[in-house]
């Protein structure tokens, strides 16, 4: 008997406590009723300063209810003032983006800069931009690659005319340079592999040009990429380089423009692209046909990966002793979400 | 005093020995005055009052010896001799400083000497080669990279970018005369048309005055120039042979096309292109009245 009038009580209890809180939540859901346009909490009011846990988890339910009223209202007004307005209504604000609110960065590239056309007109890729030099690329990984690496290397070899895909014997990269120049080839290009995967690409300049590390990721071989066209030929495709706006962008961009022979054969109809977006270069390799004078359809084939700049150096590679024009330093570079490098 | 034999059977057989460590086969020690690095009676330092060993000591072989008269002295219990860098050399220096020694001793301090400078040279030849650096990944960093790159490729519109470029570098006849896109060829013309006809009209006004009373003989059924109003057909007489080519070439490229292309592609649109062509009304002035036909029919 005794236990049950116990368990009795604390029912009792419990549901004291209950209608306690509804009554509490009713009391002031009236005054907000008597007060429909003021708010129920009055400013010096925070939600975090009630230790009961329930408690202040329903007033910041309601809290959020109010506020999200309140922009509902807010936006029903602006609506229908735009509607009376008609005409005469101001123009949609333009929403902001990261691209927008980007950092004014101080090397931006101006079109007409002469001092940018000076540099790169006596650069390591003036011999190419001048036509002097034709482009040959010599593609190898890391020690012992696996398949996924050695497929990847043989359809970039199929993207980039004039590349040819050696095995790596376990030779250091130091030894390779001066072969690959006495066999005139004007780039080395070195895919870094990790866990069955890969991950990394050495980009070198080979007389003596500038190197680059990138950070590789999400390679799609030509098999995963759906839609895709059949093979792609041996006609020199057009490149295509967007969004490279720093001094360091443009360097960037003239590395990649110089794996390329200069004249496009436009009868093979086949682009590739470098686009830049904030800080990620996206390649994609695709076939295009005009199909009237405003649209044109493109269809993708050939492996498609990201790239993002990890370190420019100025010589051939040289990890010790290079003297680096840019390096990726995570803590100061990346502390802003609005600021970027290329 | 120093009784190896009781020692040994204390810390070698029945009881505890902290240097010991039993595996299924065998049972190592861990002293570091080993000079096998087995747990052995001839082998342990503990148990052998006269013992040697050698050491090296960042990249310096040292021979280290122990006799019984320094047994009460433990910080002098060991000699230290430095070897020298010779390999020849150290080893008759071994054999100088443990002359009278007991053979096992001998041989095995030389032995372990031996596999020292081994692998020494192999520490300095891996030095000199390729090393591969191993850079920890941090599991944050990689997860953000990773959204924000997915963020900039909803942000970048790959394909919207690409069709924009190709489109400006059309427009800009990057291209050359590669794609004649008949509407394209019929606004160029009617360019054409345009400054030929104005330039025609200026030419009619001076030969007409020049004209002015001069008889020609003309036949029945010959068309005036000057009785065509109508547009389309005064373009087909004057531009028909460049339309002719010009079907002729987008009939290759169509077939040229359809080689190339793969199946998911709408045919090339030469037909369609053709029907919504851009119509131009142009107005004619025309300083003469045109003649009046007469036809006699006999």
């Amino acid at each position: 008997n005794s236990k049950m009038s116990e368990t009795l009580e604390i029912n009792e209890l419990k549901g004291l406590n209950e209608r306690l809180m509804l009554e509490e939540t009713q009391e002031r859901q009236k005054e907000t009723k008597m007060e429909p346009e003021a708010s129920s909490f009055p400013p010096t009011f925070s939600v975090s300063e009630i230790k009961n846990k329930q408690r202040r988890h329903l007033m910041f339910m309601k809290l959020k209810q109010e506020k999200r009223k309140q922009k509902m209202q807010l936006k029903k007004k602006k609506k229908k003032e735009r509607e009376a307005l008609g005409d005469k209504a101001p123009p949609k604000e333009v929403p902001k983006t990261i691209e927008n609110q980007r950092v004014y960065d101080e090397t931006t590239v101006d079109p007409e800069d002469e001092e940018v056309a000076f540099d790169e007109g006596t650069d390591e890729f003036s011999a190419y931009f001048n036509g002097l030099t034709n482009p040959q690329v010599l593609i190898t990984t890391s020690d012992r690659p696996r398949g996924r690496t050695m497929r990847f290397c043989r359809q970039l070899a199929t993207v980039i005319p004039n590349a040819h895909v050696y095995y790596r014997k376990g030779l250091a990269l130091k030894r390779i340079i001066p072969q690959c120049v006495a066999r005139n080839f004007t780039y080395l290009m070195v895919v870094n592999e990790d866990r069955q995967v890969p991950n990394g690409l050495v980009l070198c300049h080979l007389p003596d040009g500038p190197t680059a590390h990138f950070k590789v990721s999400n390679v799609r071989l030509r098999k995963e990429i759906k839609r895709r066209g059949k093979d792609p030929t041996e006609h020199s495709p057009e490149v295509i380089l967007n969004n490279f706006s720093t001094r360091l962008g443009h360097s960037i961009g003239r590395l990649f423009a110089a794996l390329f022979p200069q004249d496009p054969q436009f009868v093979g109809r086949q682009v590739a692209t470098f686009h830049n977006q904030r800080d990620f270069i996206f390649f994609r390799f695709h076939r295009y046909i005009f199909k009237n004078e405003k649209k044109v359809g493109i269809q993708e084939l050939g492996p498609r990966f990201t790239l993002k700049l990890r370190s420019l150096q100025k010589g051939t590679f040289d990890s010790k002793f290079g003297e680096y024009e840019w390096v990726l330093k995570r803590h100061e570079m990346d502390a802003c979400r609005r600021k970027f490098q290329l | 005093m120093q009784h190896d034999d009781v020692i040994w059977d204390i810390i070698g057989n029945r009881q505890f020995c902290s240097f010991k460590v039993k595996t299924k086969g065998q049972n190592f020690c861990r002293n570091e005055f080993n000079v096998t690095g087995l747990c052995n009676r001839s082998a342990c330092p503990l148990s052998n009052s006269q013992y040697a060993t050698v050491r090296e000591e960042k990249g310096q072989c040292f021979l280290y010896m122990k006799v019984i008269e320094r047994a009460a002295f433990p910080a002098k219990m060991w000699e230290k001799v430095k070897l020298s860098r010779n390999y020849e050399r150290a080893l008759e220096q071994i054999d100088e400083n443990l002359i009278y020694w007991p053979r096992f001793l001998r041989h095995k301090c030389k032995q372990r000497f031996t596999k020292i400078t081994q692998y020494l040279i192999r520490m300095r030849r891996l030095v000199l080669k390729r090393q591969r650096k191993l850079v920890p990944l941090s599991r944050k960093v990689e997860s953000r990279e990773k959204r924000k790159e997915e963020k900039a490729l909803i942000a970048a519109q790959l394909d919207n970018a690409i069709e924009k470029e190709l489109l400006e570098r059309l427009k800009q006849g990057t291209y050359g005369d590669i794609y004649n896109f008949p509407s394209h060829a019929f606004d160029r013309a009617l360019e054409q048309q345009d400054e030929e006809s104005e330039s025609g009209e200026e030419e009619e006004e001076e030969e007409d005055e020049e004209d002015v009373g001069k008889r020609e003989f003309v036949a029945e059924d010959e068309v005036d120039e000057s009785d065509l109003s109508d547009f389309e057909d005064m373009n087909k007489l004057r531009t028909s042979s460049d339309e002719e080519e010009q079907e002729d070439s987008s009939e290759e490229e169509e077939e040229e096309m359809q080689v190339k292309r793969s199946k998911g592609k709408s045919p090339a649109n030469g037909a369609a292109a053709r029907k919504k062509r851009a119509y131009v009304e142009i107005e004619y002035e025309q300083e003469t009245e045109p003649a009046p036909k007469s036809r006699v029919t006999l």
